[in-house]
């Protein structure tokens, strides 16, 4: 049944494969999008995966942009329950949406609030027993939040950056971070987001079809995997290209949000699309609604 | 007479021709006799459609008629459409997933209807604006509208969403960077009065002819039933603004309007704590919702403003105010020139915005224009819809079209509507290629599409 709902994106993540030891481990994933699409799609399906009974992840979620529930909704959608994972503490949100650095003066008190923020993920880790402590996942939503919480201060954001990618060395854990690529497009030396591209592994980037807007396609997805030479012994980059949809699945009257790729560049195979399935009915949605029966 | 019936399992569309010799009523009976045959079908519907011109009965005693007709034969489960609507609205079957997203909300406070995901929305002050964006403005989300320097068409939309509130009994907070803010209550545009609405639809009703309902698809979601009763009720979902006629000014007085000048402050320190202490007013506690509140705020890095050059503080500020009210029953509406910004805070205000729109100027007597749009002359500006909202989803909403054209109906009502191409000159033999999408088509010239 699980290979059944793998889709295309974990593939190309390497989430295809068993899910201990977890394939993310020790890698920096950065997903970039724009106004147009938005990429957090990518890090919902990533915490989903994460969350999987087969695995023993633990997610440590800082969150800038939105609050529990939001994510408890839509993961429900995908088949996750957040608020039972969270008591069992697989699942730790750190809800800092009203996190503001005093800018008394802007040196030292900008800082601090960050140093704060680092000193907790850090004891959060070393607070958690001993076998789980190999599986932590650290996921930042979003940076350019994270920036507007430093007052500016980006130098203190990737100082906070390069801490948390030490920990991914240190404790072999994964960091997922989410950025607006097209906020920096206009600056004549983006510092952050070329230093969070270069320590990237995984670059996932969502943009809007050059075409303009479509119907059927939410727009493309450009995966790129920086393989290392190290464990798996994957070597060479992989870059996949994916036109994505997202859509309202039923299953067995259940509701299941999923996503779906319409092209791989690599296999020039189109997904089939869905029947519909009328006796289950319809409800006015904005989506495109389809019905699929799914095995098991 | 001539019937026409589909014996399907699931419902019993059933499409009668009027021969003239046959009295209406006793149509209807029949109709009625016919459809009791049926009943063992869970969905039995029916459309009568009726020349309205040699209809003499007015629409509102016959609705009585029938309903007591109906009433008589069938219980609960027939509804009732107004006859010149002619369509037979099918009702879907009752499973798990069916939402009744009726447009009041009969059990909960008026102005304020429930939408999917189990969020609330309450309307924008436009008709056809809360059509385009799904239901309205979702409670707890932030709005930001982008300017056009040379056009304040951004000022309809906000005085249209700050009427809907006053109407609606919601409690507004206003802040803008002019010297007497509270002054801008007075430009606040009143209901319109309810002969208008009849008289309109009346006109309405009178060119549609015989229209026979085979294809019901296609009006279902395009026409709500149109109960009389509800002509009368005030407390509509969405009110139709009469732009000439002031609000009365009972509407302000009696409730709590607070209006805040951002143009003397040094920061925006105060202005956050007067947004604090609404919204702390309006937290959400679980499902039940007392009363919405609506923030306005207008032009909020205008250059008279001390904060203006202060980038990082507006962001600041902005991020805070969104925090706060995504936990509280509130919407906020944020306007500003974007052209007054940096390219990468403009993008980082985008990013913080819920719903993002953007109204621009049309020229006046642009030629090029003219040809490549139909009513071209009636229309003020133009309104695009870059980003709508999606709170407790990750499923984006894909619009048939994101530009719109800003008309006056009479100079007094505020429309919105897709844009449509007038008709190509059979001379010139150049297709334009589609119409009233956004793709940009090489004559657009300056505009933006």
């Amino acid at each position: 049944m699980e290979n059944q709902n793998l889709n295309l994106l974990d593939r190309a993540l390497g989430l295809d494969g068993p899910s201990e030891p977890w394939p993310l481990s020790g890698r920096v994933v950065l997903i970039e999008d724009c106004v147009e699409t938005s990429g957090s799609f990518v890090l919902h399906q990533l915490v989903k995966r994460s969350l999987s009974p087969t695995s023993s992840n633990v997610i440590i979620f800082v969150a800038f942009a939105n609050p529990f529930s939001h994510y408890d909704r839509i993961l429900r959608k995908l088949g996750c329950n957040l608020v039972t994972q969270r008591d069992n503490k697989r699942f730790i949100f750190f809800d800092m949406l009203m996190l503001r650095c005093p800018d008394v003066d802007e040196g030292k008190s900008s800082e601090g609030g960050l140093v704060l923020l680092y000193e907790k993920i850090l004891k959060t880790i070393c607070g958690l027993p001993g076998d789980k402590k190999d599986y932590v996942t650290i996921m930042i939503d979003d940076i350019s939040l994270v920036e507007v919480a430093a007052n500016g201060g980006s130098d203190y954001v990737l100082d906070f950056l390069h801490y948390c990618h030490a920990l991914t060395s240190e404790f072999d854990c994964s960091l997922i971070t989410l950025n607006h690529e097209d906020i920096y497009s206009s600056m004549e030396r983006p510092t952050l987001i070329l230093q969070m591209e270069y320590l990237a592994d995984i670059l996932i980037k969502a943009e809007p079809l050059s075409t303009g807007l479509a119907t059927d396609v939410h727009g493309q997805l450009t995966v790129l995997n920086k393989g290392t030479s190290h464990r798996l012994g994957r070597s060479g980059n992989k870059i996949h290209n994916f036109h994505y949809k997202l859509y309202v699945v039923l299953w067995r009257k259940k509701l299941v949000i999923s996503i779906d790729k319409g092209y791989s560049s690599e296999k020039r195979s189109f997904r089939r699309t869905y029947h519909v399935n009328g006796r289950l009915g319809f409800w006015n949605l904005n989506t495109l609604c389809v019905t699929h029966l799914l095995n098991g | 007479m001539k019937a026409a019936q589909t014996p399907h399992k699931k419902e019993v569309p059933c499409v009668f021709g009027r021969p003239p010799q046959l009295p209406i009523t006793k149509i209807i009976r029949l109709s009625a006799a016919l459809l009791a045959r049926h009943r063992r079908c869970s969905t039995p519907t029916a459309a009568l459609s009726l020349p309205p011109r040699v209809c003499s009965l007015r629409p509102e005693s016959l609705s009585c008629r029938l309903s007591t007709i109906y009433s008589w034969h069938f219980t609960g489960k027939t509804k009732l459409c107004s006859v010149d609507a002619a369509m037979a609205t099918t009702k879907p079957r009752l499973s798990s997933f069916s939402r009744n997203l009726s447009a009041v909300s009969s059990s909960q406070t008026p102005g304020v209807k429930c939408g999917p995901n189990g969020t609330m929305f309450v309307s924008s002050g436009i008709a056809d604006l809360d059509k385009i964006l799904g239901g309205g403005f979702p409670l707890g989300s932030l709005v930001m509208v982008m300017e056009d320097a040379e056009a304040p068409h951004h000022m309809l939309l906000l005085r249209n969403f700050m009427s809907q509130g006053l109407v609606h009994g919601q409690p507004l907070l206003y802040a803008s960077p002019s010297k007497d803010p509270r002054g801008f209550l007075g430009t606040l545009p009143s209901p319109a009065s309810l002969k208008h609405d009849k008289s309109r639809d009346r006109e309405s009703e009178q060119e549609k002819g015989l229209r026979i309902a085979w294809q019901y698809k296609k009006y279902m979601g395009e026409n709500q039933p149109n109960f009389d009763s509800h002509r009368d009720n005030k407390q509509d979902y969405c009110n139709e603004f009469d732009l000439r006629k002031p609000l009365e000014r009972h509407y302000f007085t009696r409730q709590r309007v607070n209006c805040v000048g951002i143009q003397d402050s040094k920061n925006l320190a105060a202005l956050q704590e007067h947004c604090a202490s609404f919204l702390a007013q309006h937290q959400r506690n679980d499902g039940s919702c007392a009363l919405a509140g609506r923030i306005a705020i207008q032009s909020l890095c205008a250059p008279q403003c001390e904060h203006s050059n202060m980038d990082w503080e507006m962001l600041s500020f902005i991020k805070s105010l969104k925090g706060m009210v995504r936990s509280s029953n509130a919407v906020v509406v944020i306007t500003f020139p974007p052209s007054l910004l940096s390219l990468s805070s403009t993008k980082r205000w985008q990013h913080m915005a819920d719903t993002l729109l953007s109204v621009a100027a049309i020229p006046d007597e642009d030629k090029e224009l003219a040809k490549l749009l139909s009513g071209y002359q009636d229309m003020v500006g133009l309104l695009n819809v870059h980003k709508v909202a999606r709170l407790n989803t990750q499923v984006p909403l894909i619009l048939e079209a994101t530009t719109f054209s800003i008309k006056l109906q009479k100079r007094r009502f505020l429309v919105l509507e897709c844009l449509n191409q007038a008709p190509v000159d059979g001379s010139s033999g150049s297709s334009y290629g589609t119409s009233g999408s956004c793709s940009g088509s090489s004559k657009a010239g300056t505009l933006d599409f």
